[in-house]
């Protein structure tokens, strides 16, 4: 082994040599190759490819995954180099086409489930680096599976309707007035980040013809809640310090609060690979795009109802929820989020504390909370009646201004998927 | 061997030091059992088992077995969806640490599970459990699972602490092609070899054995297995 590497670089010294200039010309261009693949392979993480085109146990970027919408089924596609079935005779052309315009290389419109609708504003040179290092992936021969879906949505050409509605093609174009930081924090947020994908109420899985359905950012399928990034009444970060910003998107969790479902699946597969200068470009950017501020509440219950639900909610929570979220829902974070002033409970719709409740969680683990620590379920041990009264004491308790809600609520998420 | 499976058996290797190391400072043995909180209520108190019977014990159960499982769990191969939920965003250092924790337990085992099965279908139970039948070309349980029922490290797990509903809804499992384990999958070979009638006796039977004196599992390779095993054989260390 080792004498014959010695010969191999000895020849390969001579080869040095003799070709002088030029090999040292194509070691710098190879370099760079290296350096714009890396640069690729940051990119892709930004822009989350992995989580939709890897499918569990599946090999890397071989697409498959499932992807339920009211629609049907989408299966995602084999992106590996492979010639036959995967973009292996793709250029980089096509490529860009496909991120810029949601078109394959014959033009032909792809479903918006890609989320192409916010990778058109990825500038050229980026989509050529995420292509080389795509390019660079193993190749796995693996047939794209047809997509499953109900007519009339499985004709194509249906998405030049959706498109002509919600899709506008174009470029990044950077605010002048703002700094360099918040531009750069504006193009992965609204760019490869695809954050607008799940947090706009009218949501690219769902598309438009039964967009009336999904109002509030409600994640059609999933029934998770998306809040608004520009409400503070909802996840609007604008009272949030910059460093708790970036411990929520690089973390999973924070001194305000973690992430949970959908959003755990972001700061797993993607956002905790970010680099601080990056995460904090984000956090400056989102820090700036909230408005309005907190308003109270007025409860849907009637008063007498509600008062009960209250007190039974105070039982159930010192007895099941103090011991984490302590006797005044303070928490113990990061790791153990406090409840109190905690906006995400507070929101017109209270879909994820029931969640949280019925289904515990886990934040994710990630490089900065490598072993998290966990909220058990309690679809088990508690009623309807209890989750509704424990939810609703949560929403309203220490000086927390979210609305009651009834155990009819509570009991529609037992059957919510759990992915 | 290719690079995924000289990784996979040097995580198992990590995984056995893990488990025959004097267990962890009690100060992080109650920070992990903090942090698995999420588990106890189906899992009970140091994974010991509940009352209900379907959920299961993991306390002392070989900590290469768990892993396996995890992992099957959070890719949703093994289907539970409470459980595939909580798992989803965990990564595999996390998972094998989780492993070894309750693999380090040692809480008190059940009481047998009172049986209302009669005793000849006991007998039958354990007639399959400790001598297999030939015949049907089925291996006995003991010869995989442990003279003593306690498994073998690292990937056999121990089939005493079971509730017979528990046992027979795994045998089912394997039968119907729900639950896998790693290829070979020696124990769809063994359960498909089973009727309804032997799961119910062979459930009925395990439920009602008493604990041992000593619950270890055995250690790797104490004796031969009438078939191959890929949760057993793991790569890169035999
Ligand atoms: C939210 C899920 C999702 C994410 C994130 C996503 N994709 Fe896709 N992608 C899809 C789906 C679904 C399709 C299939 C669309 C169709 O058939 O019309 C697709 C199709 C494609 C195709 C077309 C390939 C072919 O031949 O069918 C390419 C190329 C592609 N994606 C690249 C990427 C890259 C690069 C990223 C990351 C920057 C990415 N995708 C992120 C869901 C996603
Ligand atoms: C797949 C859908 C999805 C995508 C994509 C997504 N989010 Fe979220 N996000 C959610 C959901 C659902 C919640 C509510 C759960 C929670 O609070 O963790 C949420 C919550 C949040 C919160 C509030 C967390 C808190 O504790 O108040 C912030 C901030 C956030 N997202 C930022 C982003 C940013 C920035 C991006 C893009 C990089 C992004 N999200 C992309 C689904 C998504
Ligand atoms: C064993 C500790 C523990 C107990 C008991 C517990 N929780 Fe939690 N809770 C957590 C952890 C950890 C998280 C973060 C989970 C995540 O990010 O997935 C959390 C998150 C939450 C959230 C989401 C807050 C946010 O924005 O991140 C709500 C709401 C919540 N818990 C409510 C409750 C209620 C109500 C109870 C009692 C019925 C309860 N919890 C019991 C540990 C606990
Ligand atoms: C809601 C109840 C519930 C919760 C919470 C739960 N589990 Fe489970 N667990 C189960 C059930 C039920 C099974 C058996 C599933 C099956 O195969 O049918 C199981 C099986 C297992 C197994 C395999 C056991 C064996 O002998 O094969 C492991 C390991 C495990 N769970 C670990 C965990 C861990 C770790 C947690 C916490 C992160 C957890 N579970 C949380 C219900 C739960
Ligand atoms: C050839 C070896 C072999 C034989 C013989 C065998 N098993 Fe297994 N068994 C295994 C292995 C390996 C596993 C772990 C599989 C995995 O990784 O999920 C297992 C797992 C199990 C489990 C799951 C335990 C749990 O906690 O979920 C049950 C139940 C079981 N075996 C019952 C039996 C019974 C009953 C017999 C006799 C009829 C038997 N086994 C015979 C190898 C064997």
């Amino acid at each position: 082994m080792r004498s014959s590497f010695k010969l191999l670089s000895a020849s390969w010294l001579a080869a040095m040599a003799a070709f002088g200039l030029s090999s040292q010309n194509e070691a710098r261009s190879e370099e760079r190759l290296a350096s714009v693949i890396e640069k690729g392979e940051y990119l892709a993480r930004a822009g989350d490819c992995v989580a939709c085109h890897t499918s569990p146990e599946g090999k890397l970027f071989a697409g498959g995954l499932a992807m339920p919408t009211p629609f049907g089924t989408l299966y995602t596609s084999n992106i590996t180099p492979d010639v036959e079935t995967g973009i292996g005779s793709w250029t980089s052309d096509d490529f860009y086409r496909t991120m810029h315009e949601g078109r394959f290389p014959d033009g032909g419109l792809i479903y918006p489930a890609m989320p192409f609708a916010s990778y058109t504003k990825v500038s050229r040179e980026d989509s050529d680096a995420i292509f080389a290092y795509l390019r660079t992936i193993a190749p796995v021969t693996q047939h794209n599976r047809e997509h499953d879906l109900d007519f009339p949505y499985n004709n194509r050409s249906l998405i030049l309707g959706w498109r002509t509605l919600f899709f506008e093609q174009g470029n990044f174009k950077p605010d002048q007035s703002k700094s360099d930081e918040w531009n750069r924090g504006a193009y992965l947020v609204e760019g490869l980040g695809h954050c607008g994908m799940c947090h706009t109420p009218i949501n690219a899985l769902g598309g438009n013809s039964e967009a009336d359905a999904f109002k509030g950012g409600l994640i059609p399928m999933q029934n998770w809640y998306a809040p608004s990034l520009t409400s503070n009444k909802e996840a609007g970060l604008g009272d949030w310090s910059i460093e708790d910003i970036t411990d929520l998107l690089q973390k999973g969790i924070s001194h305000r609060g973690a992430v949970y479902g959908p959003m755990a699946d972001v700061v797993y597969n993607s956002l905790q690979y970010l680099n601080d200068a990056d995460t904090r470009a984000m956090a400056v950017y989102l820090k700036s795009i909230a408005q309005d501020s907190p308003k109270p509440a007025t409860s849907r219950l009637p008063h007498a109802e509600s008062s009960l639900l209250l007190s039974l909610g105070k039982s159930v929570y010192d007895r099941e929820c103090a011991v984490c979220h302590g006797a005044n829902g303070q928490g113990e974070p990061p790791h153990y989020p406090p409840l109190a002033g905690n906006q995400s409970i507070q929101m017109d719709s209270a879909v994820n504390a029931i969640r949280m409740v019925l289904n515990g969680g886990f934040p994710p683990g990630t490089f900065g909370n490598p072993m998290p620590y966990g909220m058990p379920p309690f679809s088990i041990t508690l009623s309807d009646d209890e989750v509704a009264a424990v939810v609703s004491y949560i929403r309203t308790s220490w000086g927390n201004s979210g609305a009651p809600i009834s155990a009819a609520e509570a009991n529609r998420l037992r059957s919510a998927p759990l992915q | 061997m290719n690079l995924s499976n000289l990784a996979l058996g040097l995580c198992c290797i990590l995984l056995l030091a893990g488990a025959s190391r004097v267990s962890a400072s009690d100060d992080a043995q109650r920070e992990m059992a903090k942090r698995l909180e999420a588990c106890t209520p189906c899992h009970g108190a140091a994974g010991k088992g509940t009352d209900d019977p379907y959920f299961p014990r993991l306390a002392g159960k070989p900590a290469g077995y768990l892993y396996n499982q995890l992992l099957a769990f959070r890719s949703g191969r093994r289907k539970y969806p409470p459980m595939n939920y909580l798992l989803h965003f965990l990564p595999d250092t996390y998972l094998r640490q989780i492993a070894e924790h309750y693999a380090s337990q040692s809480p008190p085992l059940p009481a047998p599970d009172p049986s209302d099965v009669s005793a000849a279908i006991l007998a039958e139970g354990e007639k399959l459990a400790l001598a297999g039948d030939a015949e049907r070309g089925l291996p006995a349980c003991v010869s995989c699972h442990g003279a003593f029922l306690t498994g073998q490290k690292p990937g056999i797990p121990g089939l005493l602490g079971l509730r017979a509903s528990y046992i027979s809804a795994q045998l089912g499992g394997w039968r119907y092609g729900t639950r896998t384990a790693n290829a070979p999958d020696c124990m769809q070979v063994v359960a498909g070899n089973l009727s309804e009638d032997d799961v119910r006796a062979l459930s009925a039977w395990l439920a009602s054995r008493p604990a041992p004196a000593n619950r270890d599992p055995e250690p790797e390779g104490t004796f031969e297995l009438p078939l191959t095993c890929g949760s057993q054989v793991m790569e890169g260390h035999q």
